[in-house]
């Protein structure tokens, strides 16, 4: 079996997150690190493929050439090789612009299965897979907590607002995996010294057969427009309890229309 | 009653940090120099070997798939480096010597001008600096930048650099080091794994080489195994620094000494600050103090709030943001304190940890890139054909080439300027200037000085000079952490050795040395033992619990701070 | 110009937040607003949409969409995109909302904007808000072309009802055999245990200050009077308290629940970072210097010990 794990390079999480108001595009000039959600996808992966008994894990991204530094840790974790499309024009892709970058990567390894993690902790983003399966014309299932592989077939059972769901999709399927899902392992420190030397293939737009104008800012279809200051928290109220405290709390929950 | 902290001994001994190798012979990790601790030192060393195994293919093929390895506890190199640092760059020019100049090393330029400064509370008089302090010449870096420099030159010279990675034990077998046991990865607070168990590994090497800095966890361990101890206890000052985005450059660097640190002998309290431009936007700021002080009430990090207070800083800082913060412990010990050898079998020690620290000209970082670029060299030679690192006398050269070097002249010729501090401020000012013109002959008499650990306790009323944190100029200590970037996993077990019931004033004194707010003291039980309590999460293994009856040991790799401009 | 909305339902009812994002559409004043039910047998759903300003509600009930799976309803309103000229459609966001808006995205490719809080017309043209890096920056963001779509952050707006003239029109949707390929096993309701952190609407979180783990009983009794999870410091589960799965903060969970009860937290920058996006904060400390009170949007100075039972009470008796 064949899985393929899309991950993402965000700023280290120690890093001050800015964006640059010249291209209005997150400063991603600071440490970079692999995504945290996207390890319990990595680490699903390699579970199913140890479960399945043969197979490949394949991690494919997006970025600049430095991003596979990221993508190493996916390596020493166990990933078998690393996929990084890199080209200056595919920089500033909205959802569109990458969905398809991606889907035109991602045709191009035939996988049995396609790994998200949940969202990316640099931009909230927490949509990615489903436009990616459209473009596959592939079933999706996305915030799986569990999930379990029979014969050709996936059964993914995921937390929602109204309590659970269980959701059945055949391969080839596109599935998004919850960070509740398993607690990625430690790389070991063989995988580490071995990551380096594991396969790692830099595509371009044009080896993909990407047109230039189906990616970046010219393939996006939404733009950035300005930059401001987020509204004050609004009147911080404080008092002090003369017994009534309790009352009053009510009354503010009841304000706030939170009761 | 008179308090200690080395009445209350860490319930640690250096051999628990030393084993024979357990793995199955076939599962070890097998490399030919193995090098612990990405820092300067360590990193010169990878490079500098990298250098020779290059001209020499015939070495690099009998040291294996993996010549040389570098392992790091930090998150990346660099990660827990921290320091001033205006850097004399000799020892940089002659490793990249005939491949780099050092415009490609990143750096904030060289040193134009400088200043130092007598402080009382309310005026700052200029003094002519001490020939030891004079900075010509030297340039302003980041020691956690220049880390994760020098990681990729090794990186691109075929060395392995492994961050997160803990060497917890170090391996001796057959009277020689073998290597090092590296820690477990995925334990619970109680020592249980986790579901995401790793456990530690062998690594077996030709030869190893401890870089470890300050402190170093194993280095301690093989100074006592091998009867290393030098002819004084080694003795260590407490470092807070931070960095600050400024709107107005500063022109020069700044040294200070005197206020707010007391200059009475009985309080022990000998330090002074640092101020560095770093570039047209940022100030490196920070304040060092010698962990022989007394009082427990005393603070460094809240010194150094204290010390932002004075004009001249409050000048400097003026509608800055502070963006960056660390503490470190530094070595002080000097030439008396310098191990007895600088090798064992199958053993080198380099850089700080082997005590090659200038205090008074307050230089370090060149030193350990010297005795790094030794120590490959050595290395290299004891790995020739014919030749063996285990062999008794292999390594000898080694210690030769540094005592015939720049190094251990400099540190002989400060060899007694830190000790007479202990005589008080203006006292061992006095001495220091003799000293400094007589380089090191007058007075003639060798001073001693007894570990930090010794000092009897004292407590005044320090803290209340300390200013409250008003988050725009002065800060507390958890905010501080957090500025630290440190996000350690809270559910591992504690690395903190301290006994948990002591008295009252020595559980005070680690609350308030603790830059890092790890330790909390609880109420007094019957027997007037008060309990303490470890928030080990919060520690940026700075390492002054060591020096004042603790001991620190390596939390699992990828804990801690990540400095990435300190 | 015309919007159409998405209209979420479960059990019988149309979603709040689905109506919320209908009542700003038709306040927008720009254009035809319509919406969009897709199920089983929810025929009788049209009418409550109507209220909610839908000029028209389009209705699509068939047997295969009863399962709230988001493959079939990109079928469906890239249909009604392509047939009524539908130049901007709208969601609220939820799990099947996200799926939704994100592969019709990529069906048409079309402009996603998500993660807003407000949205409004200029000239004709749409201009949606975003807050983004943890709510540390507002951006305003926009379509390059059409159609558009965007996905509202849940709370983003009340619902309000409008004078109902809406007009029903039902149609058939033309599955893909992709969108077929899922299929619902098994659909449940929460078990009884309450929310997790990660999905509370509610947090009651402890501190140090409660003074004793014994004490986690008034949280927990709070917790349970408004419905919501429990949660606490990293202080108290170092001390052992509190089990580590409950800890928020830097080095646990981030939690943005509707409403955040802090007691007995000073509010360290630790914690902070973890619940800060909560929308209301009350705090309740003893330490009227507490960090926690320059944040909280309403602080109580006081004893815990005091008031926490007397809250507790008051909650219950207006429930009763």
């Amino acid at each position: 079996m064949k899985i393929v794990v899309c991950v993402k390079e965000v700023p280290d999480a120690t890093a001050h997150k800015r964006i640059d108001p010249g291209t209005k595009r997150l400063d991603r000039s600071g440490e970079g690190a692999l995504n945290t959600f996207d390890a319990n996808a990595v680490e699903e992966a390699l579970r199913l493929k140890a479960a399945t008994g043969d197979g490949e894990v394949v991690v494919v991204s997006m970025g600049p050439e430095r991003v596979l530094n990221s993508l190493r840790k996916a390596l020493a974790m166990g990933a078998d090789r690393a996929v990084l499309v890199s080209d200056d024009g595919a920089a500033g892709s909205d959802l569109v612009a990458t969905s398809r970058i991606l889907a035109t990567a991602l045709e191009r390894e035939q996988p049995d299965l396609v790994l998200f993690g949940q969202q990316s902790s640099d931009s909230d983003g927490a949509v990615l897979w489903a436009a990616v399966a459209e473009r596959l014309r592939r079933p999706v299932i996305s915030q799986v907590a569990e999930l379990t592989l029979e014969g050709g077939s996936l059964t993914g059972k995921r937390q929602t607002e109204f309590g659970y769901d269980v959701i059945r999709a055949p391969l080839p399927a596109v599935v998004a995996v919850a960070d509740s899902i398993n607690e990625p392992r430690y790389p070991s420190l063989k995988g580490i010294m071995g990551a380096k030397s594991k396969p790692q293939e830099t595509v371009s737009l044009a080896d993909l057969g990407v047109e230039a104008s189906d990616a970046g800012p010219e393939g996006s279809r939404t733009e950035v427009l300005a930059l401001s200051d987020p509204p004050p928290r609004g009147d911080t109220r404080k008092i002090e309890d003369d017994g009534s405290a309790a009352d009053q709390i009510v009354a503010f929950l009841t304000e706030k229309r939170l009761i | 009653m008179t308090v200690r902290p080395s009445d209350f001994p860490a319930p640690f001994a250096p051999s628990d940090a030393i084993a024979s190798p357990t793995d199955p012979a076939d599962e070890r990790i097998e490399v030919g120099v193995l090098i612990v601790g990405a820092g300067p030192a360590g990193l010169a060393c990878a490079i500098r070997l990298g250098q020779l195994l290059e001209e020499s293919p015939e070495t690099a093929e009998r040291l294996g798939e993996v010549p040389v390895a570098v392992v790091e506890k930090g998150k990346s190199p660099g990660s827990h480096l921290l320091s001033g640092a205006v850097v004399n760059p000799r020892a940089i020019r002659r490793l990249f010597k005939g491949r780099l100049t050092m415009t490609d090393v990143p750096s904030y330029g060289e040193v134009h001008g400088e200043a130092v400064y007598l402080l009382t509370r309310g005026a700052a008089l200029r003094i002519p600096p001490p020939p030891t302090m004079r900075n010509h010449g030297n340039w302003v870096v980041s020691v956690s930048q220049l880390a994760r420099f020098l990681a990729e030159q090794a990186e691109s010279g075929g060395a392995a650099v492994l961050p997160e990675t803990d060497a917890q034990k170090l391996l001796v077998a057959d009277g020689r080091v073998q290597g090092i046991r590296t820690g477990d990865k995925g334990l619970g607070r109680d020592g249980n794994p986790l579901a995401t168990h790793e456990p530690g590994s062998d690594i077996v090497a030709r030869l190893t080489v401890l870089a470890e800095g300050t402190q170093g966890h194993l280095t301690g361990a093989a100074i006592g195994r091998f009867g290393l101890e030098g002819a004084q206890p080694q003795i260590w000052a407490l470092g807070v620094k931070e960095v600050w985005k400024v709107p107005k450059p500063l022109q020069h660097i700044v040294h200070t000494m005197g206020w707010p640190l007391r200059k009475s002998a009985k309080y022990g309290e000998f330090g002074g600050s640092f101020i560095y431009p770093m570039g047209p936007d940022l100030v490196s700021l920070g304040f060092v103090a010698g962990l022989e002080y007394r009082d427990v009430e005393f603070s460094v990090h809240d010194v150094l709030q204290e010390f932002k207070t004075h004009k001249l800083v409050r000048k400097i800082l003026r509608d800055g943001e502070r963006i960056a913060w660390g503490a470190k412990t530094i070595t002080e010990g000097g030439f008396h304190a310098l191990p007895k050898r600088f090798h064992a079998p199958g053993l080198l020690l380099a850089g700080e940890s082997a005590g090659l620290v200038n205090v008074p000209t307050l230089k370090g970082i060149h030193y350990a890139i010297e005795s790094g670029i030794m120590a490959a060299e050595a290395a290299f030679r004891s790995l020739q054909r014919g030749e063996s690192p285990a062999r008794a006398g292999a390594l000898e050269s080694y210690d030769e080439e540094l005592r015939g070097s720049y190094i251990l002249q400099d540190l002989h010729e400060v060899r007694n300027m830190r000790q007479v501090f202990d005589k008080g401020f203006f006292m061992g000012g006095a001495l220091a200037s003799a000293m400094t013109v007589t380089k090191g002959n007058l007075p003639p008499k060798e001073f001693t000085i007894e570990s930090n650990a010794e000092r009897s306790l004292i407590r005044t009323d320090r803290a209340s000079r300390y200013p409250a944190p008003d988050g725009k100029l002065t800060f507390d200590k958890l905010s501080s952490v957090f500025l630290s970037g440190n996000r350690t996993r809270d559910d591992q077990p504690n690395h903190i050795r301290i006994q948990r019931r002591v008295p009252r004033d020595l559980a005070d004194l680690w609350v308030n040395m603790c830059p890092a707010h790890v330790y909390e003291a609880g109420a007094a039980d019957g027997d007037g033992l008060v309990h303490v309590e470890v928030n080990a999460s919060n520690c940026v293994q700075c390492g002054a619990i060591s020096a004042k009856g603790g001991r620190l040991t390596p939390p699992e790799g990828g804990s801690g701070p990540e400095y990435t401009l300190t | 110009m015309s919007i159409l909305v998405f209209l979420e339902h479960h059990g019988g009812e149309l979603q709040k937040g689905s109506l919320s994002v209908l009542s700003k559409a038709a306040s927008l004043g720009a254009g035809d607003v319509a919406g969009v039910i897709v199920g089983s047998a929810v025929a009788g759903l049209a009418e409550q949409a109507a209220k909610h300003g839908a000029a028209t509600v389009y209705v699509a009930d068939d047997a295969k969409l009863e399962a709230p799976l988001p493959q079939p309803r990109i079928d469906a309103i890239a249909q009604l995109v392509a047939e009524q000229g539908i130049e901007t459609v709208l969601f609220g966001q939820s799990i099947l909302a996200a799926d939704i808006a994100a592969g019709l995205a990529a069906r048409l490719d079309a402009g996603l904007n998500w993660g807003l809080t407000d949205i409004s017309s200029d000239g004709g043209n749409l201009v949606g808000k975003q807050s983004a890096l943890g709510d540390s920056v507002l951006v305003d963001v926009g379509w390059k072309s059409t159609p558009r779509i965007g996905l509202f952050r849940a709370g983003a707006f009340d619902p309000s009802e409008q004078p109902a003239a809406g007009t029903v029109e039902a149609f058939d949707v033309q599955l893909q055999e992709h969108s077929l390929a899922a299929e619902m096993v098994e659909q449940a309701h929460a078990e009884e245990s309450g929310p997790s952190i990660e999905d509370a609407n509610v947090i009651v979180a402890g501190g140090r200050g409660l003074g004793e783990p014994e004490r986690f009983a008034l949280v927990e009794e709070l917790a349970k009077a408004l419905g919501g999870a429990v949660a606490a410091t990293r202080a108290v589960v170092d001390a052992g308290w509190y089990p580590y799965s409950a800890q928020v903060g830097q080095t646990g969970k981030s939690v943005s629940p509707a409403l955040y009860v802090a007691c007995g937290i000073s509010g360290a920058i630790q914690h902070k970072v973890g619940m800060q996006s909560s929308k209301t904060i009350v705090a309740i400390n003893k330490d009227p210097n507490a960090p926690i009170f320059e944040f909280a949007d309403f602080g109580v100075v006081g004893d815990l010990h005091q008031i926490l039972p007397k809250l507790t009470a008051a909650l219950q008796a207006r429930k009763s």
